[in-house]
């Protein structure tokens, strides 16, 4: 795939606040790339600078190997879907749509066609004369894609575009931006502080804290090889050891309090192996509880149920292990047969340290 | 400072926008302010000016009984005139805030506005109308046995002007307070009625307190200008309810001494603001030492 | 109950003169006082043959449609600023602009006066009460323009740029058709403040007089009142007829940006 926009050493002040701070990227041709952070981290910043809506302090934009210095936002390649849509309430579903044609040569009949074609895209065939006030929150989503996609962008930005609907709906439209996407081959830029949705919809990802990118990576990746703690407990939950670790060429011996001693290769410190004192990662899936007549191939480690939360398909337990302060939290799924502990309950967890990934503390 | 430079963009779009009418105002407000007050320092010498700088103007104006009578009186009448207006509103606000279905509010609001638009002069002359001896207060009061003389307390004197002004500004103190009480949180209301406060102490303990800036703010934009009126205390005041404005209408176009009338409107004008103020200051204290 | 009651006295005492004004202006006798005489139509007539109210008419008119649109103006720009990005003092500046607004006329009537008269040396005329008139209704423009922009999305306009308008046209093809009611209604409020207006053209009117100078005249004679009268009457219904129509462009403009009404002009 080729570089489609190339951020590199982006800056931006408001004031004396540094909303930017140094982000190089390289975001794709035709993939679905997400911003994803924790709210005012800077993600709205950095997708309007793409867009032209904000001037970076200092540092460099191309997108299609042009330089965006001094192109204003109505001349980029890019379109965008407002987080509050910006649906024109003054004109009706298909002027909306069709508002970036104005400036088009083509006849009108084949501007009509065109509207029609993007509103039957988006779900809303049918929906061209309705006055845009009179629409759904839903619907208003879909006529702000169908007036971006139009124009047959380089790149749809969108800023938390679904932040605005209930979960069925949201769910529902995740589905449809992915299809979308793949339907038109748009490079999408998605920023969203959700970290399931950018799981679920993303090619790759880039985690962003206080103007930093944090990681860049695909969904996979991310979740399995944080490079940073912060990245780590930003996504999925994560259990937290100290340890202390002492390299050995390509592997590295690890004491991991609470848990005991192991053997793992550099590969699963991927932000570097970090000497001496270190944080040991594991997920609350990757350990597991061992019920009556259950054994494990791996180790175990005893210790006793501290908490219970019952999710109906699964149930999360928070269990003490000596030797490390705070309770492992472990998520089982309940299959047929298992019990559900109860608190003050033995339990035996079994860890595997293929699991675990290797942080600096 | 490229660092700021996105920012700036956008400051100098806003900036170039207000400074339009901003100039507008430094022009048409400033600067003749500022004559003014250059005046007030100078002296009319016949039909030329005096500019050497001089205090006679104050000097004359704060010794000469007419004016500084005139001023106390012109203070009395705009205080009484405050108080009658903001009295009577407070009433209209809360019926329309707190009575009203949402959709009768604005219908209410346009109702109070209406006659506020309405030709003043006109307006002023009719109070003279219905006030007057042979008013149709009078004849309607005595067509219905109520009294056998008609009153006269009610025009020509400083009543008359109270009546006038308090109809005038009527909606000048009636908007800020329904504004102040609209946006009290009708929880609050309840959650005050839950603690165990009666219906009424629940108003003096928190509606009263919530909607005290609005009525701040009504106090001061019916007290300010009120001074400046010379209109209704021309028309319905009689020789006792004449009020400082009219003295500096008759130093400007009648007897042609603009420094001395310049002197006499600066001294009305920094009398309002220091009450004002003072007044802002009390309630600020009064305010903030019962709410801790 | 009660409060109903007062609510009700309350607006017959806001409305009293008002109602009056037909009352008398229809009323076959010079005298304004109960009882009435008869029905007569006499003073309309009258006010149709006066060639001095012609010349205060057409001149108050003038001023009150220069005035209104010379504020509107300025209260775009204000407003439009208002929504645009802060900078420090900007809250002072637009104190600044709004004081006309609390300050007594008379003052703005004086200092105008001694600048244009005695510092300038020049005559007065329309022109200057054109200017005064629009200082004192720039506040209720930029009042009445600031609800319409701030009703507005700031990010509609962004929308409209990165559809490939530019920034003019953004604004022309989105802001302004969203805020021309509350133009409409800015320009209908400023006219009647200067229709209106006595104080400051009284100071400094020139040769012709504007209307409400020339119904300041007319007060000095009783046999003119019943005229005074049918005159206040045409005025009345015609700002009630204007206000109206400024708040049915009010709300309409309100419900252009899909909301619900939330109270008067100011
Ligand atoms: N126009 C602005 N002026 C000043 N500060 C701003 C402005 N826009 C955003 N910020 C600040 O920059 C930071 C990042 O904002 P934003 O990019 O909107 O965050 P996010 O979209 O990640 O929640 C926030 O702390 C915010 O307060
Ligand atoms: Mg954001």
């Amino acid at each position: 795939m080729t570089d489609l926009i190339t951020l590199s050493g982006v800056h931006k002040y408001y004031g004396d606040y540094h909303a930017l701070r140094g982000i190089d990227l390289t975001i794709r041709q035709g993939e679905f790339f997400s911003l994803l952070g924790p709210s005012g981290c800077g993600k709205t910043t950095l997708l309007r600078t793409i867009a032209g809506f904000e001037d970076a302090s200092s540092g460099s934009l191309t997108i299609d190997g042009r330089d965006m210095k001094r192109v204003e936002a109505h001349h980029r390649p890019t379109n965008m879907v407002f987080q509050s849509y910006a649906i024109f309430p003054h004109l009706s579903v298909a002027e909306n749509v069709g508002f970036g044609l104005r400036r088009d040569k083509r006849a009108r009949a084949d501007k009509a066609r065109a509207v029609g074609e993007a509103l039957e895209m988006v779900g809303l065939a049918g929906y061209g004369n309705r006055r845009a006030n009179a629409l759904s929150g839903g619907q208003r989503q879909r006529v702000a894609l169908a007036r971006a996609l139009i124009l047959e962008p380089k790149v749809l930005l969108l800023d938390e575009p679904l932040s605005a609907l209930d979960k069925k709906m949201r769910e529902q439209m995740q589905v449809e931006l992915m299809r979308l996407q793949r339907e038109v081959g748009i490079t999408f830029i998605l920023v969203t502080h959700d970290q399931e949705e950018a799981l679920v919809m993303s090619d790759r990802i880039a985690v962003m804290f206080e103007g930093e990118i944090g990681q860049l990576d695909d969904p996979e990746t991310l979740y399995r090889r944080p490079v940073s703690r912060r990245v780590a407990a930003f996504i999925g939950m994560m259990n937290f050891l100290d340890a202390t670790i002492a390299p050995a060429g390509a592997r590295v011996a690890l004491d991991v309090a609470g848990l005991g001693r192991c053997e793992v290769p550099a590969s699963q410190a991927p932000g570097g192996v970090p000497a001496g004192a270190a944080t040991v990662g594991i997920r609350p899936e990757t350990l597991a509880i061992l019920f009556e007549g259950e054994s494990a191939p791996g180790r175990v480690v005893d210790g006793v149920v501290d908490e219970v939360v019952y999710y109906g398909d699964m149930t999360y337990y928070d269990v003490r292990i000596p030797g490390h302060d705070a309770p492992l939290n472990i998520s089982m799924k309940n299959l047929i047969g298992r019990p559900v502990l109860e608190v003050g309950a033995p339990a035996r967890v079994a860890w595997d340290e293929r699991a675990l990934v290797l942080l600096a503390r | 400072m490229a660092q700021r430079f996105g920012v700036t963009r956008e400051v100098r779009r806003s900036v170039a926008l207000i400074s339009v009418p901003f100039l507008y105002a430094i022009l048409l407000l400033a600067l003749p302010l500022g004559a003014i007050v250059l005046f007030s320092f100078w002296t009319q010498d016949f039909l030329t000016i005096d500019t050497s700088f001089t205090l006679a103007n104050y000097r004359e104006a704060l010794t000469q009984p007419i004016y500084t009578q005139l001023i106390l009186r012109s203070l009395a009448i705009s205080a009484t005139v405050t108080v009658a207006t903001v009295v009577l509103a407070f009433p209209i606000a809360y019926f329309v805030s707190f009575h009203l279905p949402p959709h009768r509010k604005s219908l209410w609001l346009f109702l109070i506005t209406i006659p506020f638009w309405t030709s003043y002069l006109i307006r002023v002359f009719l109070w003279k109308v219905i006030l007057g001896y042979n008013g149709v207060l009078n004849t309607s009061l005595t067509g219905l046995g109520l009294i056998d003389e008609p009153l006269t307390f009610i025009l020509y004197n400083a009543n008359a002007v109270v009546i006038t002004l308090a109809h005038a500004f009527a909606p000048f103190a009636i908007l800020p307070i329904f504004v102040a009480l609209e946006k009290i949180d009708r929880s609050l209301l309840e959650a005050s009625r839950d603690l165990g406060e009666s219906r009424s102490t629940t108003f003096f303990r928190v509606t009263l307190p919530l909607a005290m800036p609005g009525v701040v703010a009504a106090v001061l934009i019916v007290f300010i200008p009120t001074i400046g009126d010379y209109v209704t205390p021309r028309l319905v005041g009689g020789p006792d309810g004449l009020m400082i404005a009219n003295m500096i209408q008759t130093q400007f176009l009648r007897l042609n001494n603009a420094p001395l009338g310049a002197a006499l409107a600066l001294i009305a004008m920094v009398c309002v603001t220091v009450i004002a103020l003072g007044f802002v200051w009390l309630n600020r204290r009064w305010l903030g030492g019962d709410g801790k | 109950m009660s409060l109903r009651l007062y609510a009700i006295a309350y607006l017959v005492f806001l409305y009293a003169p008002i109602l009056l004004l037909p009352v008398f202006a229809f009323n076959d006798g010079t005298i304004i006082a109960f009882p009435l005489q008869g029905f007569t139509t006499e003073w309309f007539g009258e006010l149709g043959r006066t060639a001095a109210l012609h010349d205060a008419v057409q001149a108050s008119l003038f001023i009150a449609v220069l005035s209104a649109i010379l504020a509107t103006c300025l209260g775009l720009c204000a407003a439009r600023a208002g929504t645009m990005a802060s900078f420090p003092g900007k809250r002072g500046v637009m104190g600044f602009i709004m004081l006309p607004l609390v300050l007594p006329e008379i003052i703005v009537a004086v200092s105008l006066l001694v600048v244009v008269v005695q510092v300038l040396d020049l005559g007065l005329s329309n022109w200057t009460i054109i200017l005064a008139h629009t200082l004192i209704c720039t506040p209720f423009c930029i009042a009445i323009l600031n609800g319409a922009f701030a009703n507005l999305d700031p990010s509609m306009e962004e929308a409209a740029i990165d559809l490939g308008e530019t920034r003019w046209g953004a604004f022309r093809l989105i802001t302004l058709p969203l805020v021309t009611p509350g133009i409409v209604s800015s320009l209908l409020i400023s006219f009647t403040i200067s229709l209106d207006e006595f104080i400051i053209a009284f100071f400094l009117s020139g040769n012709t007089p504007t209307m409400p100078v020339y119904i300041w005249g007319l007060l000095r004679f009783p046999e003119k009142l019943p005229v005074v009268m049918a005159l206040g009457t045409i005025l009345v219904a015609l700002s009630i007829l204007l206000l109206t129509i400024a708040e049915f462009y009010r709300r309409r403009g309100l419900a252009r940006a899909g909301l619900r009404d939330t109270g008067g002009f100011l």
